[in-house]
């Protein structure tokens, strides 16, 4: 089933998260762990990245990504894991938040090779 | 996330067993726990492997104990058996594989259900209700007949109402499903139980192509997967 999904739509963030350390690259794994509010993905929703900067999956409707990528490479580095939150965003300013008015907490943790 | 705890979700699904993996927040130390597999060898309380058990009936994960464990709930893919390997089932089939469905496609007809016409795809060339018996649909398994043609989706949906699919449907106009509908009756089946087949299948979104029906089925499963069906907008 994983590989025909994958044929299909390359989107199976834990079978493409092992492929990327089997082939000797770095990875990281977002999982959202607490929602309030309104937010766009459901707690357990996962966005792998990896050493390249390939994302796979998500941890919200494109809102924060790019943050939890830049921590995830931190803890890529470094090994300890961290969980981020994520409030509403201002709609003035250019700052990372959710446009849809909910909160969620990320927590980000290195793959072992 | 050590590499032993990955193998483990991964090896699960193929294994088709719920699963949850327990992180601590703090240190990111994780244990896996399924259920009846050394459920006394973890760390846990009582009542927080109480809790583990309960997120993983109700597949959802969540945080515990004052938000000091995350419990990430991982259950078997969802089901889709589609008796009919018609042209809707062409567009069916990969749409609900994509949208995460282990899907089957079923039937005799050998020319119907090849490799062909649906890469990638189980198919199973037995009859319907064989099929459904050997396929053993559960409360997380979806079953749509496309034939028309009586002598394939009767046994289906004869089949399909014995077992606890959470959406069973059938493809045919109003007139046609109205006479399918008769004729179960006369197998000993009441109103209240051939109301659990959708009829004619998929929401009245004004389909006509092939993969259009396969949309507005794929939407009334989807529908009632989340209790919401008969369907109505809430704004």
């Amino acid at each position: 089933m994983e590989e025909k999904f994958n044929a299909l739509l390359n989107d199976d963030v834990l079978t493409t998260i092992s492929n990327w350390t089997k082939s000797g690259h770095k990875a990281a794994l977002a999982t959202v762990i607490d929602t309030w509010g309104s937010s766009p993905r459901p707690v357990g929703s996962q966005l792998g990245i990896n050493d390249k900067g390939e994302l796979v999956g998500s941890v919200s409707g494109g809102c924060i990504e790019g943050a939890v990528a830049k921590q995830a490479f931190e803890v890529m580095e470094l090994g300890s894991p961290r969980t981020l939150e994520f409030g509403v965003s201002n709609e003035d300013a250019w700052e990372v938040g959710l446009a849809c008015g909910g909160s969620v907490r990320v927590f980000v943790e290195r793959i072992e090779s | 996330m050590k590499k032993e705890i990955l193998n483990t979700i991964l090896s699960s699904r193929i294994k088709k067993q719920p699963l949850a993996i327990i992180t601590n927040i703090a240190d990111g130390t994780q244990w896996a726990f399924a259920e009846g597999e050394n459920e006394n060898a973890h760390v846990f309380t009582a009542s927080e492997i109480d809790t583990i058990k309960k997120s993983i009936k109700d597949n959802k994960s969540c945080l515990i104990s004052d938000a000091k464990f995350f419990v990430n709930v991982f259950t078997p893919s969802l089901r889709l058996i589609i008796i009919g390997a018609v042209h809707i089932a062409q567009f069916l089939a990969p749409m609900a594989s994509v949208a995460g469905f282990d899907v089957t496609v079923v039937d005799p007809r050998a020319s119907f259900a090849t490799p062909l016409r649906f890469p990638e795809i189980s198919l199973l060339d037995e009859w319907p209700d064989e099929a459904i018996t050997q396929l053993k649909p559960d409360t997380r398994t979806a079953i749509v007949t496309l034939t028309h043609d009586p002598k394939l989706d009767d046994p289906a949906l004869i089949e399909a109402l014995k077992t606890k699919a959470f959406y069973i449907a059938s493809l045919g106009g109003t007139r046609t499903h109205g006479k399918r509908l008769e004729r179960l009756k006369s197998e000993g089946f009441d109103e209240q139980q051939l109301q659990r087949i959708n009829g004619p299948a998929g929401l009245d979104i004004g389909a006509i192509s092939p993969s259009e029906i396969a949309i507005s089925i794929l939407a009334e499963l989807t529908a009632s997967l989340h209790g919401r069906l008969p369907y109505t907008r809430e704004i």
